[in-house]
């Protein structure tokens, strides 16, 4: 983990009530897809955790959803503008694991740490595809995105007015290898459910601090407490404990 | 002796800043940010007789200038933070450690105290009399003078080293507890402990917090945890340690003037991982802003 100063890029919409920051500063701590950061807001007493959706020497991106009054505030940071951010948190995804034809399973603001991931999949020479949910086709951000890296994306909106009406579930193929998932909790547990082969699930927590100290995102597993921001973001199929 | 250095319960500090229990886990994990032997000492995540999760989540809320939290006490349990954290802590941290014990019976409290107190590196035990009794009905110990006057009793019986009596907010009249915590025998008291609190999400009509309730901490609560410090202060003669919402060099000196003989840092640990470290290099410069030459100035010792 790192504390340090970021400064805004860019600042812009790519969907309905989400936008895409890119932030200039030290990366160094990051060394997994699917770990995020942990952005200071003035006058907000909680960090708000972020998933990285990219990374590279100096420069990071991270797409974020407007859900409350910090998230609001955020859209009107101008480019220049500095944040304090913890970088580096959470375990992140291993794209090592899983075979040579994972499927990425990502739904609404999920799915930005799965292009991260699928960068770094193409790296090591595997073949991944994605499937990637949202509500509606006013809230689709990113299908393009994946398609340029070379991963293809299959689209599924819950009302139908793009792509697979339904949901990720209703759009898996049938052969994969390994998957990759991250968005509701509801839709992991669907993902669950529905998937045949092991893989890596990211959760979300309301976090207090976002680095092991407050216990505030504790889970119970088969191999015992987890803290989500610290063992976690992602946990492994096979260790997890649904709530109810 | 150093500009800071103040006494607790006859153990010198270098200096009066203690990140609480709770905030600040068992120690290792601030030790891969900075040393963490800066610190005066810092009381570690609050140990039970037996393993818990705590509550179910969500189990953080914000607030303006603060946060709830219904995290429940979540810990290993005290053979397992004895057998498994305090050697990693042993590797990190080479001074007194303050011991932070929870209990739900007289029972508990003793026997985990009892644990704890042969531990070498054990410097104080910080009794949290916040939990429900659960032979008592579940009202929390710390809200019932005698209550509390129990535990301590109970704890000074299985344990040598000074006990810390850390007290409720959620009370009446914390004066009155804190007279019987000292009348049993308490070594000194801590306080506040969060005050309890609630927020609702308008999207859900519903509790924020899955345990519908949960306890405010940071700078909202510091004028109430200044004010029940400078009450208590002047009632009793044994040492306070004063927390709630401290967050800088300033408001450590505020808590001395109140009548703290040191002080704990909470939620401030959260949001900025080095606060404790910062307000330490920062209290030199904010004394001499005020003419403070010795922080035994301001606490007697």
């Amino acid at each position: 983990m790192l504390q340090s100063l970021f400064e805004i890029r860019e600042n812009e919409p790519v969907a309905r009530d989400v936008w895409r920051m890119t932030l200039a500063g030290d990366t160094a701590a990051i060394t997994a897809p699917g770990q995020f950061v942990n952005v200071r807001l003035e006058g907000r007493f909680l960090r708000r955790p972020i998933s990285v959706c990219d990374w590279r020497e100096g420069e990071l991106t991270i797409i974020y959803k407007v859900l409350g009054a910090g998230t609001a505030e955020m859209t009107g940071f101008p480019a220049g503008k500095t944040l304090d951010l913890l970088t580096g948190l959470g375990n992140g995804f291993d794209p090592s694991e899983g075979g040579d034809a994972p499927i990425l399973i990502g739904g609404g603001v999920g799915v930005p740490p799965l292009y991260g991931l699928a960068k770094r999949l193409l790296a090591l020479g595997k073949k991944p595809r994605a499937v990637l949910g949202f509500n509606t086709a006013a809230e689709v951000f990113y299908a393009g995105e994946f398609r340029a890296l070379g991963c293809p994306a299959v689209l599924a909106t819950a009302d139908g007015s793009l792509g697979v009406r339904g949901f990720v579930t209703d759009a898996l193929p049938e052969d994969y290898s390994y998957f990759f998932t991250c968005g509701p909790e509801a839709m992991l547990k669907a993902v669950y459910r529905k998937t045949k082969t092991s893989g890596q699930l990211s959760f979300e927590r309301r976090m207090g601090c976002g680095f092991g100290a407050c216990m505030g995102c504790s889970c119970k597993t088969v191999t015992g407490f987890k803290r989500i921001c610290r063992e976690g973001p992602v946990l492994r199929k096979e260790e997890i404990v649904w709530d109810d | 002796m150093g500009r800071l250095s103040v006494t607790l319960c006859g153990v010198g500090l270098d200096n009066p800043v203690i990140p609480a229990s709770g905030t600040f886990g068992y120690g290792y994990e601030f030790a891969e940010l900075y040393d963490i032997n800066v610190l005066g000492t810092f009381s570690f995540k609050g140990t039970t007789l037996e393993e818990r999760f705590g509550n179910p989540t969500p189990r953080i809320a914000e607030a303006p200038a603060g946060m709830l939290n219904s995290v429940g006490l979540q810990n290993p349990g005290v053979e397992k933070v004895i057998s498994e954290e305090l050697p990693k802590l042993r590797k990190c941290f080479h001074k007194p450690v303050m011991a932070n014990v929870s209990g739900f019976s007289l029972e508990d409290y003793a026997r985990t105290c009892a644990l704890l107190d042969r531990e070498e590196q054990v410097g104080w035990l910080e009794v949290n009399v916040s939990c429900p009794n659960v032979h008592g009905s579940g009202m929390s110990f710390g809200t019932d003078p005698a209550a509390a006057a129990s535990v301590v009793r109970a704890v000074k019986a299985a344990a040598k080293k000074p006990v810390i009596v850390k007290l409720t907010p959620n009370v009446t009249d914390i004066v009155s507890v804190a007279k019987a915590c000292e009348d049993a025998g308490a070594d000194g008291l801590s306080l506040i402990n969060t005050i309890l609190a609630m927020r609702i999400d308008l999207r859900t009509r519903k509790p924020v917090l899955a345990n519908t309730m949960g306890g405010l901490s940071g700078p909202a609560v510091f004028p109430v945890a200044l004010r029940m410090v400078y009450q208590t202060a002047r009632a009793v003669k044994i040492p306070v340690v004063g927390m709630g919402g401290v967050s800088s060099a300033a408001d450590v000196l505020e808590m001395l003037m109140a009548g703290a003989r040191a002080v704990e840092i909470g939620a401030a640990n959260l949001t900025d991982p080095y606060a404790c470290k910062r307000i330490i290099e920062a209290l030199p410069g904010e004394m001499d802003k005020y003419g403070i030459g010795t922080l035994a100035e301001l606490t007697g010792g």
